[in-house]
């Protein structure tokens, strides 16, 4: 089972809020859900819409085709109604003139009006859409009185009790099972076998919180703000200071001059706000103070296109920075990736003191799932932090093997202090103009990239051993390639493996190059114009990828359009 | 006075500069307030004076140029045990950090802000900084400079700050005084400093700020915020030196309970469970 319904707009007409109510009430019935969310970079106005795909089995991507629509404006039908399936529906207001056979015009606003709010009218659609379905609406009211006040949450459950009356059931998708007679207490957590209905960014911030970051600063941008949002709801109930700064230069620093002081500490960006963190990350690299960075791509270059999809950064951000020292750069392939790669970026970036980025992009920033509860209890904090000092006086940059020098808090050692140099250093963090000083320290650093490497996660694998074809991708990518492949394997001679991969920085090679050498054909499938993941892999391991599937957009890729792409190579 | 518990190597400053007596005024003033080296933390940015984390033996923080209070107040916000310093000059504090300084002055975290200032820049040789005068002839600005100076004790008034003074290199105890206060004051303090710098400012010499500068007596109020700001625009034959204005004013840390109670946030643990129950957001 398997359904994807569309919630459209302008800004400002609740399109937001219709279809977390929707994506929540579908989950609190036992669906599975993805959805992907298409706005405008606009407060008003505009087209904003949410596709919800919901089935009883897990879903990894966003589809196509559109079982029905849900429009609050005419513009939304005009849109749309071309994706529409032969027998979907679209339910909109009578006032929205349309000839197709398909919608359905029913009186929603004097159902509003009926109920007293005109601004319910989306929640008379939401009702309408539920008995069509056949979809119970008992735990409307509950979602609703989570983000409205008592009043307004129960014009809202009343709006959609009076839509459901205006339909009759068509389509019977409730699920076996007991999952309305669950009670949902507001504080208990997620019971046995219960999911969570999470997106990218919320679950970045929630995987940031799980691993002790205690400071987090930012400047709003564009698809990472909702990092922050999250993480300042929970600002002082899990006392973290969460510090909107004057701009992006000011973010990296306070992050930097917080972690340098002993805090697990964040910043998070777009592109654009990256490139002025540049210098910051290169900051961090040569103080070695550990620093998690999510970049959460949008296209560029610039400005670009504010609230959209793609992962044109890669290059940019493995190699930002003048001057050469060790970075981590993970692209988290999902939103459960997304919150493990954050808690293991901390770990990383205290182990090796350097700066650990998390790659992602609006596409899992925006697009919620749901997904099995994270595990907790698993998690560790790995701090390596020195608590006694051999050398006097201590030695903030000891040449060691390993390339990681003892790292002393500031403060915490009564007659040590701690200094640190953006300019080259000697052991004790003076400034030098040795020659021979300058070149122990740049292998001291570049030594900790070699150990690093024998952490490296090696990529995802889709498909079986016997293939013929091995698709190459990164980060969000996985979600609408996994389904990809199943399609390109259904009934086909030629059979098709992918790689996708979560660390790009270093980048591991074992997997790629035993792949590959099985491999008759090798393609890339990349959310970008240039196919910077198969350049990289061809630098990195002398790999060629024999051609490219590319989108660049702005619109993610669907399951359906790299099936057609790839297949158009064949 | 005895210092020697800061005393640290030779330093790359030209003979006669003015940051040495602002180093020594410094190791006095932490004397005087009881300081040991490992609970204070400099930070400096780029520049001749933000090499002065270099040459004190306390925690030290060289960072980016004009990003020092960035990293000055991340520091503080998370443990509020360290007595944080900034030591930058004029080109890094109101020039390449000026959007910096701004902010800070709202955020009013709990730091001192000691800015070296010559009037020109010295580390890149002698180009005109934010405080360089009109009319000021460089290698860059041939015929004088032509846009006026930028005055840092008006500005940081007009913006709120609790602690504003000024003060000259050349009467180093005078300096340390202020320095103790701007130490003491909870909250951001500013001290602009007037420096010669031997090398690179033929104008503004020693002579010239000896000649002009006058400490404010007891007769002055520096909690007056009008008078305070004409106070600041005196500029030119006579220069006061002394606290300009002095409020108390909530500070950062003040604002936000956790950070206001309790210890500092970095020996806090983590109460995994109770993150765990944020799963509760997402059902």
């Amino acid at each position: 089972m398997d359904y994807n319904i569309l919630i459209g707009g302008a800004a400002g007409q609740g399109v937001e809020t219709l279809s977390s109510v929707f994506e929540k009430v579908l989950q609190r019935n036992g669906f599975k859900v993805f959805s992907i969310r298409d706005y405008m970079s606009r407060v008003r106005g505009g087209h904003n819409f949410v596709q919800i795909r919901f089935g009883d089995q897990e879903l990894f991507s966003h589809a196509d085709e559109l079982d029905g629509i849900i429009a609050l404006n005419e513009e939304t039908v005009d849109l749309h109604i071309g994706r529409l399936k032969a027998d979907g529906f679209v339910i909109c207001d009578k006032q929205v003139a349309h000839a197709d056979d398909r919608v359905m015009a029913l009186p929603l606003m004097e159902v509003a009006r009926r109920v007293g709010n005109a601004r319910v009218s989306g929640s008379a659609a939401l009702g309408a859409a539920l008995a069509l379905l056949g979809i119970s609406a008992t735990e409307v009211e509950a979602v609703y009185s989570k983000i409205f006040r008592p009043d307004i949450a129960r014009q809202n459950a009343e709006a959609v009790l009076e839509g459901s009356k205006l339909v009759q059931p068509r389509y019977n998708l409730s699920l076996p099972g007991d999952n309305l007679s669950l009670p949902k207490n507001s504080l208990s957590l997620p019971k046995e076998g219960e999911n969570i209905l999470i997106n990218g960014n919320q679950a970045i911030a929630l995987g940031a919180l799980a691993a002790g970051c205690k400071f987090y600063s930012a400047y709003p941008m564009t698809p990472s703000t909702s990092i922050m949002n999250y993480l300042a709801s929970k600002m002082m109930d899990a006392e973290i200071v969460v510090e909107q700064a004057e701009d992006e230069i000011a973010a990296i620093n306070m992050a930097i001059g917080a972690s340098y002081a002993g805090a697990r500490a964040m910043t998070g960006t777009s592109g654009g706000g990256f490139s002025l963190m540049v210098e910051g990350l290169g900051l961090a690299g040569m103080l070695e103070v550990p620093l998690v960075i999510a970049e959460v791509q949008r296209p560029g270059p610039v400005t670009g296109f504010p609230t959209r999809t793609e992962q044109g950064d890669l290059k940019f951000v493995i190699s930002a920075s003048q001057g050469e020292f060790p970075r981590m750069v993970i692209a988290p392939r999902n939103a459960e990736d997304a919150f493990y790669q954050t808690v293991r970026a901390f770990n990383l970036a205290d182990k090796y003191q350097i700066p650990v980025i998390l790659l992602s992009d609006q596409f899992l920033a925006d697009s919620t799932v749901t997904i099995k509860p994270f595990d907790f209890d698993g998690i560790r904090h790995e701090r390596y932090i020195t608590h006694t000092v051999e050398d006097k006086p201590y030695k903030r940059y000891k040449i060691t093997p390993t390339g990681v020098s003892p790292r002393v808090i500031p403060g915490k050692i009564p007659g040590v202090t701690v200094l640190v140099d953006s300019d080259e250093h000697d052991e004790y963090g003076h400034i030098t103009e040795s020659a021979d000083v300058r070149q122990q320290m740049v292998d001291k650093r570049l030594r900790k990239l070699e150990y690093l490497k024998q952490e490296l996660q090696e990529p995802w694998f889709l498909g079986d051993d016997d293939f013929d074809v091995l698709i190459l991708a990164w980060g969000s990518t996985w979600g609408p390639l996994a389904e990809a492949v199943s399609m390109l394997n259904s009934g086909q001679r030629t059979r098709y493996a992918a790689l996708v991969f979560g660390d790009v920085w270093p980048l591991p090679t074992k997997v790629l190059v035993e792949k590959a050498k099985k491999a008759k054909k090798i393609i890339n499938v990349e959310q970008n114009a240039t196919g910077q993941l198969a350049s990289l892999v061809a630098e990195v391991a002398g790999i060629f990828c024999d051609f490219s599937v590319l989108k660049y957009d702005g619109r993610p890729m669907s399951p359906r359009y790299i099936f057609e792409k790839v297949r158009e190579k064949e | 006075m005895s210092n020697t518990n800061y005393v640290i190597l030779e330093t790359a400053w030209c003979p006669g500069c003015g940051n040495f007596n602002i180093l020594e005024a410094l190791k006095n003033a932490l004397e005087i307030l009881g300081k040991k080296p490992h609970e204070v933390l400099i930070v400096g940015g780029i520049g001749q004076a933000a090499k002065t984390p270099q040459y004190i033996n306390t925690n030290g923080f060289c960072g980016l140029h004009g990003r020092a209070l960035p990293a000055a107040v991340g520091a503080k916000m998370v443990n509020k045990d360290l007595t944080v310093i900034v030591h930058t000059g004029d080109g890094d504090s109101y020039g390449e950090g000026g959007n910096h300084f701004i902010h800070n002055i709202r955020r009013n975290v709990d730091i001192t802000h000691f800015v070296h200032d010559n009037q020109i820049y010295g580390l890149t040789k002698g180009q005109a900084s934010p405080t360089t005068d009109l009319g000021h002839v460089t290698e860059v600005q041939v015929a004088g400079n032509i846009n006026p100076p930028l005055n840092p004790v008006l500005l940081a008034i007009a913006l709120g700050a609790g602690f504003v003074a000024r003060a000259f290199s050349g009467d180093k105890e005078h300096l340390t005084s202020i320095m103790v206060e701007a130490i003491k004051h909870k909250g951001y303090s500013l001290v602009d400093i007037l420096q010669p710098c031997v090398s690179f400012n033929k104008v503004n010499t020693f002579q010239w700020y000896s000649k002009r500068v006058y400490k404010l007596d007891e007769s002055y109020d520096p909690t007056d915020k009008l008078k305070a700001m004409e106070k600041a625009m005196e500029w030119g034959d006579r220069i006061p030196i002394g606290i300009i204005y002095r409020e108390e004013k909530p500070t950062y840390c003040d604002k936000i309970e956790f950070l206001r109670e309790g210890p500092a946030l970095i020996d806090r643990p983590v109460d995994i469970q109770k993150i765990k129950g944020y799963l509760n957001d997402f059902i």
